[in-house]
């Protein structure tokens, strides 16, 4: 049976991708182009007559003007010019019906390709919602193209596209008209649409609402307060329950077995190294839930917004928010977020200081360290002390991410503002589909994440800590003979000024491939050193009685800054293309981490002695 | 008068968009996303800080531009 190719094509906030997650479902899969950062989405279905056909979810352009990657890929994929990619047998170029004065100076541009083509005329419910009468029939002569009503987060005209793209479609007529699509979009807007006087009611009244000068910025303090108010309350019994039944699967997986070292690999490195990470998907889960909701209401942009004047206040724009965002679940996806802003320096600005933000790996070690060393008393009788410190971290991290951008940008040579020129999107409801899909996606980076990168580094760990072993009648604690021992004692002089004893270096080491398993490998170095099981379990208070407060609190000034996560670095590599921004990256925050370290230290020293 | 100047909630008409520089790439995409002689537009919020930057609804769609982009767009009064 043949196959068809078709290309969705369309201007930003068409509902493009919901259509392409109505047509592909799940069978959908996320690659790059090959040499630039622009993101490859493919997905199949089956047609009627039985042809599988690929759809190409090109990225969303005002325009075919070269002005960015982004243009230059949709032009290329559209006219079959890209290596590895094939020539789309139909293009579908997706218009929101509600903004067609904007969306339909872009289908004259595609048109203009001469290549097969239809017209999806999204969003078919919201237009006639607002009084919008479109006559399609009209539109489809004006046009020469096959046009189809769709609703795309319904299935309403799906199938209808699907039986349209199962036909032979024509090839668009050719066109001899170069620079009149302005007044030609007008034109054919007056001939086939009839627009009522006032539309979007709801968006105007949104709008003086969520964007009002005085209660806009309360506002989004306020829902970002619930948002992490949920992630840390919603997401606690679903944690428990992962630590307790990886706790018991251990417990039965490692049963029949004898003391020993397979005993030990599986109880440790196995299930104690997945469970301490493990945690964290509830965490994560739960804040993308919010984040792709806010993104699909309309909202998160209006966030860009109302912030945009204090990100220029650190050489950014409005629209570094939503990557700085999502880097408080992980730096990762924020640092693939940054994919959405067109001007490159400030997309590398972004790039940089992603790290600062608090990720959801930094929350275990913060958690230990708070809960071990700082009172939980009450403060005004209602907020916990160390919950306030903990959003202290927080906002440490945004400070100092907003201080090393505004650095770099009176650093810069060239003064030149970023532009902002962005969109606000009519709000709409988010749906539901695309909500689940976009959490399996999020979900599945991050377990592919634990059972690569963080699996064979607890294993790695369990090896440096477990060989070579005690020699017979040696005195001391087990790891003391450990090759993870001897490195730990290695380095510890350089971090003398900061405070940290060997069993923090030795921790630090498998720190490095992800923030979160320092606290596993604490876990490990303290249980292995000589104690057991139950103090194991109970690390925080091990470490109260050990660690000195200036200690505690340097560790966690550390852990701001320190480019404490391979995978983060990993990905700066991928998208920007070279070592470069690794090495800037890596520099800059070992620098800061170690500074800031060591002046916490020694001023909490000074102040405590 | 220039977008920056118009008050809030008062329609009015693009009348042509200056370039600051031989290639503009800020005046070429307005021009795309249909900042084109005689478009109505409305101011219809502006951010909290500095007035700052500005939203603007032309024709059914609403842009958030920084005064300094706003700035290069000449408007007139609706009639």
């Amino acid at each position: 049976m043949s196959t068809l190719n078709i290309a969705l094509v369309g201007n930003p906030n068409c509902g493009k991708t919901a259509l392409f997650n109505q047509l592909t479902g799940s069978r959908q899969k996320v690659a790059n182009y090959a040499g630039v950062t622009v993101e490859r989405k493919e997905g199949t279905f089956t047609a009627p007559s039985g042809r599988t056909v690929h759809v190409l979810d090109l990225p969303g352009t005002y325009s075919l003007d070269a002005l960015g990657a982004d243009e230059i890929i949709t032009r290329d994929a559209c006219l079959g010019q890209i290596e590895g990619v094939a020539v789309p047998d139909v293009i579908v170029c997706v218009a929101d019906a509600t903004n067609l004065r904007l969306h339909l100076r872009f289908v004259l541009e595609i048109r203009r390709l001469g290549r097969p083509m239809v017209l999806a005329l999204n969003m078919m419910d919201a237009a006639r919602k607002r009084g919008i009468e479109i006559d399609t029939a009209a539109l489809e002569r004006e046009l020469g193209l096959p046009v189809i009503e769709t609703v795309a987060v319904t299935s309403e005209g799906t199938k209808a596209l699907i039986t349209q793209i199962d036909r032979a479609t024509p090839s668009a007529p050719p066109i001899n008209a170069v620079d009149i699509d302005h007044n030609e979009t007008r034109r054919i807007l007056s001939a086939t649409v009839v627009m009522p006087t006032r539309t979007a009611k709801t968006d105007d009244a949104l709008d003086r609402f969520l964007l009002n000068p005085w209660l806009g910025i309360p506002l989004l303090l306020f829902i970002m307060f619930l948002v992490f108010q949920a992630v840390f309350t919603w997401a606690a019994p679903a944690m428990d329950a992962i630590e307790a039944s990886l706790a018991w699967l251990g417990g039965i997986a490692t049963q029949p077995l004898a003391d020993g070292l397979l005993k030990s690999f599986i109880a440790d490195a196995l299930f104690g190294g997945l469970g301490s990470v493990l945690v964290f998907l509830p965490q994560i889960i739960i804040l993308f839930f919010f984040i792709l909701i806010l993104e699909e209401s309309g909202y998160l942009p209006r966030a860009s917004f109302l912030l945009d004047r204090v990100m220029g206040a650190a050489g950014l724009t409005g629209r570094s928010f939503i990557p700085l965002l999502s880097s408080h679940a992980c730096a990762i996806p924020g640092i693939m977020a940054t994919r959405s802003i067109p001007d490159l320096r400030e997309r590398m600005t972004t790039i940089l200081i992603s790290p600062l933000m608090t990720c959801s790996a930094r929350i275990p070690v913060y958690t230990l360290l708070i809960g071990a060393f700082l009172p939980n008393t009450q403060v005004f009788g209602v907020l916990s002390f160390q919950g306030l410190v903990l959003f202290g971290m927080y906002l440490i991290g945004i400070l100092s991410g907003l201080i090393v951008s505004w650095v770099i940008s009176i650093s810069r040579r060239e003064k030149r503002e970023y532009p902002l020129l962005m969109e606000l999107p009519s709000y709409r409801f988010p749906n539901l589909k695309s909500l689940a899909l976009g959490l399996w996606e999020r979900a599945m980076i991050f377990i592919r994440r634990i059972t690569g990168i963080i699996f064979a580094v607890n294993t790695l760990l369990w090896v440096l800590v477990t060989f070579p072993g005690k020699p017979d009648g040696a005195t001391g604690p087990d790891i003391d003979y450990s090759i993870a021992g001897r490195i730990g004692h290695f380095i510890q002089p350089a971090f003398d000024a900061i405070g940290f004893n060997w069993q923090i270096c030795v921790a630090l080491i498998p720190g490095l491939a992800a923030r979160e398993v320092a606290v596993s490998a604490l876990g490990t170095v303290y249980s292995v050193a000589g104690s057991d099981d139950e103090i194991a379990s109970q690390l925080g208070g091990l470490i109260s009685s050990q660690w000195s407060l200036a200690t505690a609190l340097s560790l966690m000034a550390w852990y701001v800054f320190a480019p404490q996560c391979l995978s983060t670095l990993a990905v700066i590599k991928r998208e920007t293309n070279g070592w470069t921004y690794v090495a800037i990256t890596a520099g800059y925050l070992f620098t800061l981490a170690y500074v800031a370290a060591f002046a916490t230290y020694q001023i909490t020293l000074g102040l405590t002695s | 008068m220039k977008l920056t100047e118009l008050k809030a909630f008062t329609p009015a008409r693009v009348v042509a968009v200056s370039d600051t520089s031989d290639t503009d790439p800020i005046a070429r995409r307005l021009r795309e996303i249909g900042f084109v002689d005689g478009e109505p537009l409305q101011v219809v919020g502006r951010g909290p800080f500095g007035a700052d930057p500005l939203l603007i609804q032309i024709g059914f769609t609403r842009f958030a531009l920084r005064r300094s982009e706003a700035a290069r767009v000449t408007v007139e009064l609706a009639a």
